[in-house]
């Protein structure tokens, strides 16, 4: 007798599993790699990559198979407003990899332009490689690298960047050596003078109030991109932020660079605020204090 | 009263060691990242501080063992812990300009900060069996217990801490009350001990 109830348990157990694989039969390749499972999927026109299986708003990255050149994402949109800011960066760094969707239409606007790439996990760059067609070029350079290890060598070593991208954090966890005011004085002075930060992060907590004093205790005033309280882009300028008139003139003359990626300035320009709509005592984070997951889980 | 004192030792030098090994990977970020190398090589220098530090206890215990020095192990191993405040980020820097690969540098940095306290905190355990064992009969007995107290104390100092601690303290404040907790408990079991041992009594 008890050896059928095992017998049932185990087949209802073989049976969810057929069923959970079969509900995601799109997947074209799993991995699991040091620091999470990777997951590529396709679905209608879209292959994605996620580090989670069951969760959406864990994709990564999405590439439309018929437009690859289109963005699918808002942020990473929201993000190319860093060009508004300086519409000729010469050397670029990027922190964080996903599927290289920056760093390629990046390439692609300004092939003459050096672009460092910064990844942890040396997984994503070869998934990048076999299923999102990231071919770096003889100007793009990927270091297998921790992002803070890597900014505070080339701090030491004097390098500069006249824009630095973070793209480092997703919705479930946040590297919290990343948020800090140290780590965020450390990548300013890896920028040149006139250089540009434009920052991905995800908080719709109240991490959001702390990040946000973080940043502006090193940087003063940014502007502050946000659609539907989900992604949240800061960006920055070192020598201060450019008003709406020069930031009208550079989005003009990006207009037909940006235009095969799937979005221009009509869309990107209103998105622009520097409305503090933060707690401004929110406590700033430090290598000392940085609970950042904690803040981000807590409601 | 002095087996109570003797359990609270182990159970509070269980919670330090915990506190500090979380808080390690904390401090070590900001110079080597949060790889898996860098947990890896914390806990293989905590492990390895540990087994010395119960190898060095048991040597220890041979020799006039009491609750006064059983008090002092825990005493030493919260001050040997104090250069990890004020030398902090000057010697972090210091091994990161020396030893370029982070694997070895996070394993240099966790050796020259943490050995030493992890390792007299591993003196404490075998060291108190020692006090507690009066009869060959009882010794698996108060070993199990031992056992239990200072694991408990690990389990909570490692839940506390991540938990709660780091949302409302800096690390360095994290720090200084753990070494604050264990003089003052160490300065209660010396004086507890002295007096039951006093002639007369």
């Amino acid at each position: 007798m008890r050896l059928v109830a095992s017998f049932k348990t185990l087949f209802a157990l073989f049976a969810s599993l057929m069923a959970t694989s079969s509900s995601a039969n799109n997947i074209i390749h799993t991995e699991k790699s040091l620091y999470r499972n990777i997951i590529i999927y396709e679905e209608g026109d879209q292959r994605c990559m996620s580090f989670s299986q069951r969760d959406q708003s864990a994709r990564q990255t999405c590439k439309s198979l018929s437009d690859p050149n289109a963005f699918v994402f808002t942020y990473t949109k929201m993000m190319m407003g860093a060009l508004y800011l300086n519409p000729n960066p010469r050397k670029v760094l990027i922190i964080g990899l996903g599927g290289g969707v920056l760093p390629l239409a990046l390439a692609a606007m300004y092939p003459e332009t050096a672009i460092d790439i910064v990844e942890i996990d040396p997984a994503v760059v070869k998934v990048a490689q076999q299923f999102f067609g990231f071919n770096p070029g003889p100007k793009i350079r990927i270091i297998e690298e921790d992002g803070r290890v890597f900014a505070k060598r080339a701090g030491k070593a004097g390098q500069h960047y006249d824009l630095i991208m973070l793209d480092a954090f997703d919705h479930q966890y946040i590297p919290e050596h990343l948020l800090t005011q140290e780590f965020l004085l450390e990548i300013k002075n890896l920028l040149t003078s006139d250089g540009v930060l434009a920052a991905n992060t995800f908080s719709t907590s109240r991490l959001y109030d702390h990040e946000s004093t973080t940043y502006q205790s090193v940087f003063g005033a940014f502007y502050n991109l946000r659609v539907q309280y989900k992604n949240r882009i800061i960006l920055v300028k070192l020598d201060g932020l450019p008003n709406r008139d020069v930031l009208e003139r550079n989005a003009a003359a990006l207009e037909e660079k940006l235009r095969p990626l799937g979005f221009g300035r009509d869309w990107l320009l209103p998105l622009f605020s520097t409305d503090p709509d933060w707690k401004p005592d929110a406590r700033i984070l430090t290598d000392q204090y940085s609970p950042s997951n904690l803040l981000n889980s807590a409601l | 009263m002095q087996r109570v004192l003797i359990f609270l030792i182990a159970a509070w030098s269980g919670f330090f060691v915990m506190a500090i090994e979380l808080l390690s990977g904390r401090i070590l970020a900001p110079n080597f990242g949060n790889s898996i190398y860098v947990w890896g090589g914390v806990i293989t220098v905590f492990m390895l501080a540990l087994s010395i530090g119960y190898l060095l206890g048991g040597r220890w215990s041979l020799h006039h063992p009491s609750l006064p020095r059983l008090a002092l192990l825990l005493m030493l191993g919260a001050a040997s812990a104090i250069p990890v405040i004020l030398l902090g980020d000057g010697m972090l820097d210091w091994v990161f300009d020396q030893v370029p690969d982070p694997r070895y540098g996070s394993l240099l940095a966790a050796t020259v900060f943490f050995f030493i306290p992890t390792a007299i905190a591993g003196m404490v355990s075998p060291y108190a069996v020692r006090l507690l064992v009066q009869h060959p009969d009882s010794s698996g007995h108060f070993a199990g217990l031992l056992y239990f107290f200072s694991t408990f104390g690990s389990a909570a100092g490692t839940i506390l801490t991540s938990f709660y601690l780091v949302l409302y303290f800096e690390i360095n404040q994290i720090l200084s009350g753990l070494i604050g907790i264990s003089l003052l408990l160490g300065l209660v079991a010396t004086f507890i001990g002295n007096r039951e041992n006093a002639p007369g009594r």
